[in-house]
Parts: C-alpha cells; structure tokens; sequence
C-alpha cells in the first residue's frame, strides 16, 4: 500500500451564509426603512485533518455558530460546500447516506438547555442516539452504555431518571455531551462546550476531550470566546472577525506572533488573573454593524494600522510567509 | 454601619426527591453592601444558581426553601406572597438567569419585550420608550441596535441574546442584581464592556450585585469580595485579592490549581480529583473531605463551620481547632497542596 497524503476529513469551500434581518414588511413600508441582511458569514473556506483540533476564535456575533451548523448540516450555507471526507453535507444525497454522515458527526451546542429535550430523562437523552444508530445489541447492553457515558462525563448514572430542569446548568452540558459521545462520532463540532462549567469540571471535561481523540482518533472543530481553553485543546486556530476568517495559523505560533492587527488586540485584551503586571487593554473602538459592514477591511474602523488603502480594498486571506494566511495589507506590505 | 442590600441568614433549599431529600443549599449566610460586587464561585451543582433563585422566590415546587431568611434593604423578602414578591422581581431585583434562551420569548421580537419591561417599571411611553430600550441595547454593547430592534431572539447569536437578558435585567435600574454566568458566552472583549457595565451600575447606583461565575478572570477584576461554594454551602468567602492570590481552603486552591493558562500549551489541565457528591449523600463532616488532599483526622467527623482566618472566612479545620484533634492541626500551609 503506498501512503498517500491523508486527505482532511472536513474541507469547507468558501462557505458563505446570509440572513435576512428586516423588520416586518408594514414598518418598513410606514418608516421607509430598506430590506437589511446580515453577511453573517462571508468566503470561509478551511480544512480539517483527521485526528486535528481546528479552533475558531472570534468576536460575539463573529459568525462562529453560523460556521459551525453548517458544517454539521444544520443551516444550509447560501454560497460554498462543506465536505466530509470528500462526500458534499449539503448537496442532494440518498437518505443512507446521510444517515451515515450523521451518526459520524455530532454537535454540542452553546445553549445545553434550549438543545435538551424537556421532557425527556437525561438517560433516555443519552441513550437516544444508541437506540436511532442501533449501536447496542439489547435494552441492558443499552443501559450499560449509557451508565459508561455519563459516568465519563463525571455525572452519577444514579441521577439519569432525572429531567434536564433538575440538573445544574454545568451538569446539563456534561449531558449533552455525553449524547454526543453516544453514536461514536469521527468528528464533534463544540460549540462553547465548557463555558457553562466550573474550571474543574472544565478540566475534567477538556482532558476527557483530548484523551477520546488521541484513543479513537476523533477530531474537533471547537470554539471557544476563552482563549486559555483554547490553547490547551486546539492544533490551529482561525480567528474570524464579522464573518470572515482573518487569520490562521498553528496554535503555538498564533499564540507566539499572532499577526492580524485584531488577533493582537485580542490576546491583549484577555483578563489577567494575577491582577498584576500586565494591563488589560480593551479592544478599542465599536463593534461594527454587521447589517452594514465597513467598506475595505472590515477591521479599518478599529484598526491602528488603517491607511487609505484599507478603507478601499478587503485585503484577501493569503499566505504571504510560511506562518501560514493572513487577510491584512499591513501584513502583506511588511508594515507590521 | 452601612445596612446591606442583601442580606441572606442561614439559608437551607430542600429538593424532595422520591429516594431522598436532596439539600441544595445548607446554611448558607452573606451580606452584599450597597455599592459592592460579591463574586460566586464554586463546583458545578454546588448550589449557586439555587442561591439566586432562591433569593428572587423563584424555587421550583416541590423545591422549597426549608429554612433562613433572606432580607431587601433590611425587610425580610422570603415570606412574601407571590404577587408582592412578583412586584418586587424585575423592579428592585434584576435577575440574568443562566440560561439566556429561557428568559427571551421565541414568539416576540427583542424590542417588544424590552419595551414592555420597560413600560412595567416605569411611566415612559411611546418614542421615549423606544428610545430607552436602544439606549440599553447599545449598552450592553449590541451594535447599532436600532437595526436589530425588531429581530426575533434566534436571529441573535448566543453572545448577543445574553446581553439582551442582561438589558432586561437592568431595565428598571433595581437596587440589586443577580447575575448568573452574564459573560460566559462572551468574548473578552464584550466582556470587559460587561464588567465596566457592572461596576458603573453599583458604583453609581449603589446597587448590590451578586455576580455568578466560573470565570476568575472576570471575578478578579469585577467583584470586591468572592464566595466559594462546594456542595451547597460557602467553604471560603473574603476579600477578592486574598482568596484568588492566598486560597485558605483546599477546594479553593484546587480551583485555582485547574484554570487553564494562556502560556499552557497543549499539556493536560490539572484537575481535582473524584467528583462532588451527590446532594442526597453528603458525607458527614467536611464534604470535601473525600477529595481533599490536606484530609485529617476531625476532617471525616465534623463539620467545619466559616470562621474568619486572616482577611478571609474558612470553612476547614485546617485553620480553627479541631474538637478533638487539635494536636494534628499543622501551624501554617507552605505551598500549593
Ligand atoms: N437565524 C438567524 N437569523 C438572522 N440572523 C442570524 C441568525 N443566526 C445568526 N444570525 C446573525 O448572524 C451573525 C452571526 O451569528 P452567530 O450566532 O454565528 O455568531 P457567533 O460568532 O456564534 O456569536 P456568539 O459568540 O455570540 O455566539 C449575528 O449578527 C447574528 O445576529
Ligand atoms: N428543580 C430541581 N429539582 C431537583 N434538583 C435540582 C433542581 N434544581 C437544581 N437542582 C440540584 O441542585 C443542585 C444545585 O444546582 P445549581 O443549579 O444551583 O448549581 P450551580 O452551582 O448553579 O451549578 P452550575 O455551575 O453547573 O450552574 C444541583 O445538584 C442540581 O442537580
Ligand atoms: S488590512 Fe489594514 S485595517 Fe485591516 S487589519 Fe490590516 S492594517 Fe488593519
Ligand atoms: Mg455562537
Ligand atoms: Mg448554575
């Protein structure tokens, strides 16, 4: 068998995703207001490898979501394709097949509780996906797995007859992520998945996370608003900034140089926990409006480096040195 | 002395389940100054969204809370009936609940239901009120506000919705508020908007804010003084400085000990070891005595109660004598446990 160079497990082609945001059709008419969208992802396109932790780091209302559940089929995209080991997630295929793409894919979402069936027990939740992909043989290897599950996730099998209301916020995630465990994945998207735990808890869930992938070869496309968090867990990060991905790099190397003039201002303005030493520095200036994005780069209006050009022109996600692409003229002309 | 917004005196939350009584929350007792940020933190289900429902009155059924009492501004608030205690939510408490989802109608459009809570609490109408709800909105830092005035909760991403619950929350400028996990879903720089939100509203309002997080980052820069929480009781509440650069107690350390670093790399985190019991099973004496890697002899045996050390009040023998063992009590603690 010759080696071949292993083809990414995901690849998304320049992925792009519009909402219409416009306010209903009789106040816009008596207040004369335009139709509005939001770009809330524009021209993403990134891969995946397997085994690989792909981190996507950005401003609230960045487009992060939006990425992620079209990556997982959930929202389909308006420009551009998601592949998963080489097969198109949305465009026309035959239920078996979808089938199988969905049992290797799993998502946790950000808000464990809206995504968590109220009136289902937390055990019948877990063992929901068990039962749909027909993974275990009875009702008691069933059971039993689910018991695993949960016990993995730190919760008390003991506590699966009880209802997600019943659970803390933290405990709910831990069964969310139990569910998504359930069907054996290749590849999980998480979406804030321990932002509602306890930094012990949190550890306990990130190193269960890292040691599934380096036991079944799982990969992550994992975002995270704690930069910390993903500095332990991810290999490369792309950082985006109002729908676009402005950077990516390797972990190390982002967190060592990172280049994009908003990458920068990010890692600066990380709150510092000694209280000491380093100040906290605020990315300045506003959040611009996504309905009406800045003209150029769309970084410009809050960028120390903005000149006339990048009023003008958006500058392209390009690889100008070996540390891999960066959408930045500043960067391209060597300016920073 | 200064009377405090909040005070909470012995406060215990029973859940009966049908095995056992579960205890959320066990003699549980803090004051929140007019002005001041206490910071709470602590195990997940140990008890600390509990506290805040508990406060508000809003213990689900057959959940009850089974002892203490809670005090607004010195007049005892958890005897109340509903309808009193329904006035006094949203007006003089502002609560952000942990799940930002469940506080926003899916079926009305974000700034009818600002303007509606607006219109409850006060006499604003019309333009004026309109233009109170996007002042609020841009706030807690929703960018260009009037554009998105009229979206539906889901057309916002989780960040955003969060910061409306938390407009919501501050729209009848209450007297306390009660902010659980505010920022989780935020990045670091909204959040620092947040924060500065959240210090302004004390400082210049002299409301009292009980803030609830699992991030130390945020406590150490919002809060004045921090409580720890471990399976329904505070094992250490103090000073901010004090408990996150000197943690007394061995939960707290190892709470300290697994928040992961920006420098860290990709090793593995440190985590504590075992898991918090179950509330329906909390061992006799310290409940952390299981994990506790400083576990002694009067440790299995009796309950520490808080008890000042230093700046700070502790709940561990380590730092009072022991009824019986005293003798194994160690002088000082040198170095991380
Ligand atoms: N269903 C929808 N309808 C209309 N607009 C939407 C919808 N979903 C997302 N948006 C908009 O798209 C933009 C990106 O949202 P998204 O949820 O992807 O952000 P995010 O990066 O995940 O943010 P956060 O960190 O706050 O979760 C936002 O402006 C949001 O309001
Ligand atoms: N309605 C309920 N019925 C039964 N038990 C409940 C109920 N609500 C909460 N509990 C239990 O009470 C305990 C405390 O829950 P609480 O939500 O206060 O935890 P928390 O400290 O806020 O945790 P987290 O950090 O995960 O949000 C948990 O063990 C939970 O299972
Ligand atoms: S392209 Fe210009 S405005 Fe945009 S980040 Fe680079 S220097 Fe700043
Ligand atoms: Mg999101
Ligand atoms: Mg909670």
């Amino acid at each position: 068998m010759t080696v071949a160079p292993a083809a990414p497990l995901v690849r998304a082609e320049n992925l792009g995703r519009i909402f219409d945001v416009s306010s209903p059709w009789l106040t816009r008419v008596l207040e004369g207001l335009p139709r509005q969208v939001v770009v809330a992802v524009a021209d993403m396109s990134f891969e995946i490898a397997r085994k690989e932790t792909l981190a996507l780091v950005g401003e609230s209302g960045s487009g992060k979501s939006t990425v992620a559940k079209m990556v997982v089929g959930l929202v389909p995209p308006t420009t551009g394709e998601v592949f998963i080991d080489a097969m198109p997630m949305h465009g026309r295929r035959r239920g078996a097949e979808r089938r199988r793409l969905r049992r290797r894919i799993q998502m946790v979402f950000q808000d464990p509780y809206a995504s968590l069936n109220p009136r289902w027990r937390a055990l019948d939740i877990v063992a929901e996906p068990i039962r749909a992909f027909q993974l275990a043989a009875s009702r008691p290897e069933t059971a039993a797995r689910v018991g695993e599950l949960l016990r993995l996730v730190g919760l008390d099998p003991a506590d699966g007859g009880k209802y997600p209301h019943q659970f803390s916020g933290g405990q709910r995630q831990r069964i969310a992520i139990a569910r998504a465990l359930a069907s054996e994945p290749a590849f999980v998207v998480c979406d804030e998945p321990t932002s509602a735990l306890d930094v012990s808890v949190q550890a306990q869930i990130l190193n269960l996370m890292r040691d599934l992938q380096d036991r079944f070869g799982l990969t992550y496309l994992f975002i995270s608003h704690n930069l910390a968090v993903v500095r332990h867990m991810a290999h490369r990060i792309g950082v985006m900034y109002l729908g676009r991905l402005v950077e990516i790099a390797a972990a190390d190397a982002l967190f060592r140089a990172p280049r994009h003039p908003y990458t920068r201002m990010l890692l600066d303005a990380v709150p510092d926990l000694e209280m000491s030493g380093r100040q906290r520095k605020p990315v300045e200036g506003e959040v611009p409006d996504p309905v009406d994005p800045p003209k150029g780069c769309s970084f410009h209006p809050r960028c120390p480096f903005a000149d006339d050009r990048c009023k003008t022109e958006r500058p392209a996600l390009v690889a100008w040195n070996a540390a891999g692409p960066v959408a930045c003229h500043a960067v391209e002309e060597g300016r920073i | 002395m200064t009377q405090p917004v909040l005070s909470v005196r012995n406060l215990r939350v029973e859940f009966p389940t049908r095995r056992a009584r579960l205890v959320a929350i066990d003699d549980v007792s803090f004051d929140i100054l007019p002005g001041e940020v206490l910071g709470m933190v602590g195990e997940s289900g140990a008890g600390k969204s509990v506290t805040g429902t508990a406060i508000v009155g809003l213990i689900e059924p057959p959940g009850r809370i089974a002892g203490g009492e809670i005090f607004l501004s010195g007049v005892r608030i958890d005897n109340l009936d509903p309808p009193a205690m329904r006035r006094i939510r949203g007006k003089r408490i502002g609560m952000v609940f942990q799940d930002p989802l469940t506080s926003l109608d899916p079926l009305y459009r974000i700034g009818e239901q600002l303007t509606e809570t607006i219109a409850t609490h006060s006499d604003l109408r019309g333009a004026a009120l309109r233009e109170r709800a996007i002042a609020l909105l841009s706030e807690v830092g929703i960018p260009a506000p009037a554009h998105r005035f009229d979206n539906y909760p889901h057309q916002f991403s989780g960040g955003m919705r969060q910061r409306v619950v938390l407009a919501l929350a501050l729209a009848a400028d209450p007297e306390l508020v009660i902010a659980d996990e505010p920022t989780t879903a935020l990045d670091v720089s909204v959040q620092a908007q947040i924060i500065e939100l959240m210090k302004r509203l004390a400082r210049r309002h002299r409301a009292a804010i009980l803030l609830i997080t699992h991030d130390m980052g945020v406590i150490a820069e919002a809060a004045d003084r921090v409580a720890v929480m471990y399976a329904g009781r505070i094992v250490e509440i103090g000073p901010v400085r004090d408990v996150v650069s000197a943690p007394l107690h061995p939960y707290t350390r190892g709470l300290m000990g697994s928040i992961p670093k920006l420098d860290g790399g990709l090793d593995r985190l440190v985590q504590i070891p075992g898991s918090m019991p179950r509330l329906t099973a909390i061992p006799p004496g310290c409940p952390f005595h299981p994990r506790c890697p400083r576990v002694f002899a009067p440790c299995p045996m009796h309950r520490p109660e808080l008890r000042p050390h230093a700046k700070a009040q502790v709940a561990c023998w380590l730092y009072h004598p022991a009824p019986s063992a005293q003798s194994e009590k160690p002088a000082t603690l040198a170095g991380p446990p």
